[in-house]
């Protein structure tokens, strides 16, 4: 069993750049951010390495950070400009009893982050959400497709915090 | 002279009784076989997650009754787990008995459906009528604590919102003397029914280690004989105050891992439960259910991911706060979203009248699946 500082540490020596640093304020949980490019990586050091046997993944997460310039468009709509988009996971050991969260940030105007779906099977639904939800392109991902919005809904993702419904579906009106 | 064969795509869905709502299957078969399924999901999406953000957090609990309404309780007491780690209260002892009590009474009324629905999908429709006698008088139970009998809105951020009723802990002794020969009853009926165990047994068969890397958790997860249950394994509430076992499955009528072993392991869980219930209705602890309601609930900033063992498995909440009234982010890892991405594999070079029986012991929900 390990404490996040310890895994953080040893994940530095080994991978030095690609760490960029712990989070820990309290009473928030802590994490680790590291580079979205190589993510994969370091998972697959996380999982089959003695030392980490995290062989679970619980939870995978888009968050929209909202940390870009705030702005008006022509029609008076608030759009966010720049900034990032992000992932959460969290990761588990059934073996040593222990957890982890890992965070990496993109660039909001080309989010892409690499897939972890060859290394854990569960991640290929929930980074097909965060694609549905965000937009988070995951290189290398077999089936990058909408999961719980149409197929065929326009480039426009719905739970980024700049949002706006689109005038009609399918020659449908959308907000009724 | 060489026959031809070719692949046939067949789709099943949405509409049909059997995917217990509403779930499109792209069956690719050759023959009877079945060489891959596409599951087509969404249907019932409503974007629970972006209606959270404009919410502020007590506003958010009703919303989660409606993700998996076969265990609304459950869905409300980890949203209310998490949001109180979040907030760092400590809640009465009292209010974390009656959570007990009312989640496993909760387990108990889902798994009955599960089973029920389970028998009747593949064709025995009796125990269906007897699963939800069973089950009618858990919801008897919630409607005197709460009024309500499937959305309850009932734990709160620190407490609860109605004490129990008075007569509440005569009532749920009587409902647990009556409902062991129920068990039992159910048990003959269709459990160790010669046919029902030749339609589920060594049919579907999940390894561990496929299951762990899949993600699958609950009592599918258990049956494939990994001893993991979050009441155990990462404690939140009370459940370290009580003594219950984990079953696992044993394969028993066929391989470990397989449809039957899943369907048992559910039967198994309702005793357990019964114990729980049994331990933690007498001991109930005096005091007030409400006054660790907070006032005004503002998280600090934050970011917080908290689980609880739901009837389909692991329920996580990952909520994030920016310090306001509203939580900033809101997103759920569903059981049986999770589970849901399995039943590819497990399909793989079974019969097409086996999709229904591997899909019934997987036990989904898809109002959780597509939130």
């Amino acid at each position: 069993m390990k404490t996040p500082e310890e895994i953080f540490d040893l994940l530095k020596n080994k991978f030095g750049e690609a760490i960029i640093e712990l989070v820990s304020d309290k009473p928030a949980e802590s994490f680790i951010s590291v580079d979205p490019l190589q993510i994969d990586k370091i998972c697959n050091s996380l999982r089959d390495e003695k030392e980490f046997a995290f062989n679970s993944l619980m939870n995978l997460s888009g968050v929209d950070d909202a940390n870009g310039e705030k702005l008006k468009d022509e029609n008076e709509h608030d759009i966010i400009k720049g900034g990032t988009l992000s992932v959460f996971y969290h990761l588990e050991s059934t073996i040593l009893k222990h957890k982890v969260t890992l965070k990496v940030s993109a660039d909001r105007d080309n989010p892409e982050v690499a897939s972890v779906e060859e290394i854990w099977r569960s991640a290929d639904w929930h980074e097909r959400e965060a694609f549905d939800m965000y937009g988070i392109k995951f290189l290398n991902h077999h089936n990058l497709i909408r999961i719980l919005m149409p197929y065929d809904w326009e480039d426009s993702y719905p739970l980024r915090k700049d949002y706006q419904n689109p005038e009609f579906y399918q020659g449908m009106k959308v907000p009724y | 002279m060489s026959i031809k064969t070719e692949e046939m795509v067949l789709n099943m869905g949405p509409q049909h009784p059997s995917t217990h709502g509403v779930l499109r299957l792209e069956l690719v078969l050759e023959g009877e076989l079945i060489r891959d399924v596409i599951p087509h999901i969404g249907y019932l999406h409503r974007c629970f997650e972006k209606h959270a953000e404009v919410m502020t957090y007590p506003q958010v609990i009703p919303y989660t009754d409606r993700m998996d309404y076969l265990a609304s309780m459950y869905n409300e007491f980890g949203y209310v787990v998490a949001v109180e780690r979040l907030l760092e209260i400590e809640v009465p002892e009292r209010v974390e008995y009656i959570r007990v009590i009312m989640g496993e009474l909760q387990r108990i009324a889902s798994h009955l459906v599960a089973l029920g629905t389970y028998g009747a999908d593949i064709g025995a429709f009796t125990p269906f009528l007897f699963c939800f006698r069973d089950r009618e008088k858990i919801l008897n139970l919630f409607e005197i604590t709460c009024g309500a009998r499937l959305l309850y809105n009932y734990m709160w951020v620190g407490g609860l919102s109605h004490d129990i009723h008075p007569d509440f802990v005569r009532l749920t002794k009587d409902f647990i003397k009556e409902f062991k020969p129920n068990l039992k009853e159910l048990n003959d009926l269709l459990t160790f029914n010669q046919i029902f165990v030749d339609r589920t047994a060594n049919v579907g068969i999940l390894p561990p280690d496929t299951a762990i890397n899949y993600g699958v958790t609950g009592p599918n997860l258990r049956a494939s004989g990994v001893k993991w249950d979050l009441r155990r394994n990462d404690p939140y509430s009370v459940y370290h105050k009580f003594d219950f076992e984990i079953p696992i499955g044993k394969g028993e009528k066929g391989t470990v891992g397989d449809c039957w072993d899943r369907y048992y392991m559910r039967v198994l869980e309702m005793y357990e439960s019964l114990k729980i219930i049994e331990q933690a209705i007498d001991n109930i602890p005096e005091g007030d259910v409400t006054s660790a309601i907070p006032k005004r609930i503002k998280p600090p900033e934050g970011q917080i991911y908290a689980r609880v063992e739901n009837p389909r498995g692991e329920l996580g909440y990952f909520i994030i706060s920016d310090g306001s009234v509203n939580p900033f982010r809101v997103k759920v890892r569903a059981p049986s979203f999770v589970n849901m991405e399995v039943f590819g594999e497990l399909c793989k070079d079974h019969l097409v009248a086996d999709v229904v029986a591997i899909l019934g012991s997987i036990d989904i929900v898809l109002g959780e699946i597509d939130r």
